[in-house]
């Protein structure tokens, strides 16, 4: 069971390429080749390119970073900052809560995965799960101190926060998918770490412009915390290629 | 000043020309336009869906109605387009659910207070609490897949919590058709009201029936699976409600002045500038299409429209916050049940023996909606802000 279901290239009947119709291919080919007649605009108005610039010219923004809170934390926040402009560190601020409150839930899904099919030899376990999703959820505890401390808002959806959410929706997809096995898990495991720990490092060079000692301090912690992640997702992707090679090496081998 | 319907003639029919570029227009901001606009805009999405639909169906029936109904249907299906594609693509089949079913909650409480017919307001009430929990369950599923606060989406207009629970709302078909309106004495606005909760509701139906299978956890391909089943009941209640006498021309007419009376509610509440000059565009087109139906109906009912058309619209939507209100409701009649025609208290009316088996048969795996919020309870920046309790027990042993 363990094997099967984390034995993602295992060989089957995928239908998907041109190869696959050995048929019906080649006549796909030809109808294609015969019966288009490609549409040349007659002017450059209708052109594809112009389409697409004419709609990424048009008015209008995903959202703005939410007001500050009351006059009071306005200045409180304005001092912890030397002064300057708290709307950008809030918003990438905002970015990291999110993505690490999310960040618990695909843990969460892997968790599951392992409880229902079980690892490989050095693969991931529940100690090792349970190791990053805390942390990921501390993070996501000490980023929302941080920014009640600005007197920003953590449970506001920032523009930054927005924009890594759409841009890991394959992720949180491909872990919630039951199909999906441990071992397919982890890649999208690995592309939510690489961007976390880039995430981090530019909340970090953010702090230290904006002259805040403190927060330097606590998101250079999380930043190490975030390497180990990665340093473990890396590994245990090893451990499976390593694992499912001797496995097939195992399986060739002659009898006896 | 509410719109004379007999002086106001909007745009007329021939005259009404969108293209490519008005179809697709910049969507609002997900977090910074108002709730209400995407209400409104999930609203008359709905209202032109059903209008579309209701005119192919009678065009099925109805020889004579096929060309007229053509020629409306047409820019009924490119305002539908207009409205629809005015939802922002970084808005998720899930937290566009979670719109749905604000959608749901506040309309109906707008439209259970203004009701003059109090079997249909208590009908309305009981809908309503059953909308209100699938938002609590929805809102759960947000939470715990995607770690994200249903209230982004909310804006603190509506509670998230327990109503009627799902798991209950399941009845034998014979407990969800109501009794109709008399199409002779029903007010004007009641019929305008049922025609609102079936476009809304239908489309609620349609959307889940389209996003679940793209719901990528079991979970929650289960959960759209239950909660489209009582989007099923809701579209046999309020369907139900409308009176099955009305001639074809009859039903049409009043589609168009549901549809009438909804623009312009959207034109007297909208917040966006923007947004309220496309809803007075339609609000011009829709009036057009009113004067046509009812010269259709002249000629081949000849009846006079104003037996069914007031001679000015009602009051429109207020499309407030509708907190109190649902409390109340909720306090008062979240212990009620269906049984037939009637709603009734399960302490002096016991539910069907049909609805009863039927439910066991469906419930005997278990409830998707129940499990989904097993010990959830909203908070703002979701249930992860409670500490390290919060974090979900995924020892062997729980899990076996």
């Amino acid at each position: 069971m363990t094997k099967r279901k984390n034995d993602s290239s295992k060989l089957g009947m995928n239908r998907t390429g041109i190869k696959a119709s050995p048929k019906n291919g080649p006549r796909m080919i030809e109808g294609a080749e015969k019966l288009t007649l490609a549409y040349v605009p007659e002017d450059e108005e209708g052109s594809y390119v112009r389409m697409m610039v004419r709609g990424a010219s048009m008015e209008g923004t995903m959202g703005s970073v939410p007001p500050p809170g009351p006059k009071g934390m306005v200045k409180t926040a304005a001092k912890m900052l030397g002064g300057r402009d708290p709307n950008l560190l809030i918003d990438k601020l905002g970015a990291r809560i999110a993505f690490e409150r999310t960040g618990v839930r695909l843990y969460d899904a892997a968790l599951v995965k392992l409880a229902a099919t079980g690892s490989w030899e050095d693969g991931p376990d529940v100690e090792g799960l349970r190791h990053i999703r805390e942390e990921e959820h501390a993070h996501f505890l000490m980023l929302c101190e941080c920014m009640e401390s600005l007197g920003g808002d953590p449970t506001a959806m920032t523009p930054a926060a927005n924009t890594e959410a759409m841009a890991s929706e394959g992720v949180v997809k491909l872990l919630a998918d039951p199909r999906s096995s441990l071992s397919q898990a982890l890649e999208g495991l690995l592309i939510a770490e690489l961007a976390d720990r880039d995430g981090w490092m530019g909340l970090i060079h953010l702090a230290r412009a904006m002259g805040n000692d403190d927060f330097v301090q606590r998101f250079e912690q999380a930043h190490l915390e975030e390497e180990e992640h990665l340093r473990m997702i890396r590994t245990w992707m090893q451990q499976r290629i390593a694992d499912a090679s001797r496995f097939e090496l195992e399986e060739q081998a002659p009898p006896g | 000043m509410a719109l004379d319907l007999f002086k106001e003639r909007g745009t007329r029919l021939d005259q009404q020309h969108l293209d490519w570029q008005d179809l697709s227009p910049m969507p609002i901001s997900k977090l910074d336009d108002d709730a209400f606009t995407r209400v409104r805009i999930i609203l008359m999405n709905g209202i032109e869906q059903q209008r579309g639909r209701l005119m192919h169906h009678l065009a099925q029936f109805h020889g004579p109605l096929r060309v007229p109904l053509a020629q409306v249907r047409r820019v009924s299906h490119h305002q539908q387009t207009m409205v629809n594609w005015l939802l922002p693509p970084d808005q998720t089949p899930l937290e566009t659910t979670i719109a749905y079913e604000q959608v749901a909650i506040e309309v109906t409480a707008m439209i259970a207070q203004a009701e003059p017919d109090p079997y249909h307001a208590q009908m309305h009430r009981f809908g309503l609490l059953e909308d209100f929990d699938h938002l609590y369950r929805f809102s759960a599923l947000l939470d715990r897949t995607e770690g994200k606060d249903a209230n982004n989406i909310l804006q603190s207009y509506t509670d998230v919590a327990p109503g009627r629970p799902t798991v209950i709302e399941h009845r034998a078909p014979v407990d969800d058709v109501r009794r109709p309106y008399d199409r002779q004495t029903a007010d004007a606005l009641t019929k305008i009201h049922n025609l609102t909760l079936v476009s809304g509701e239908y489309q609620t139906r349609d959307f889940y029936m389209t996003v679940g299978p793209m719901s990528p956890s079991m979970l929650g391909r289960l959960l759209y699976a239950e909660i489209a089943s009582i989007e099923e009941q809701h579209v046999t209640q309020y369907e139900s409600l409308l009176d099955p006498n009305e001639s074809p021309l009859e039903k049409w007419l009043m589609q168009e002045l549901t549809t009438v009376y909804n623009y312009a509610s959207c034109v007297k509440t909208e917040t966006n500038p923007r947004i309220r000059a496309i809803w007075q565009r339609c609000l011009d087109n829709t009036l057009g299409h009113l004067h046509f139906a009812m010269e259709v109906f002249r000629q081949l009912d000849k009846r006079d429209p104003r037996e069914l058309v007031p001679e000015r619209l009602p009051e429109a939507f207020s499309y407030t916050n509708n907190r109190d209100y649902v409390r109340e409701v909720l306090k008062d009649e979240v212990h009620l049940r269906a049984v037939g025609q009637e709603i009734v208290d399960p302490a002096r009316v016991s539910e069907s023996e049909a609805t009863e088996r039927y439910r066991a048969l469906i419930n005997k795996s278990g409830s998707p909606t129940s499990s989904v919020a097993d010990g959830w309870q909203w908070r703002p920046g979701g249930e992860l802000t409670m500490g390290p309790q919060a974090l979900m027990d995924f020892s062997a042993g729980r899990l076996q």
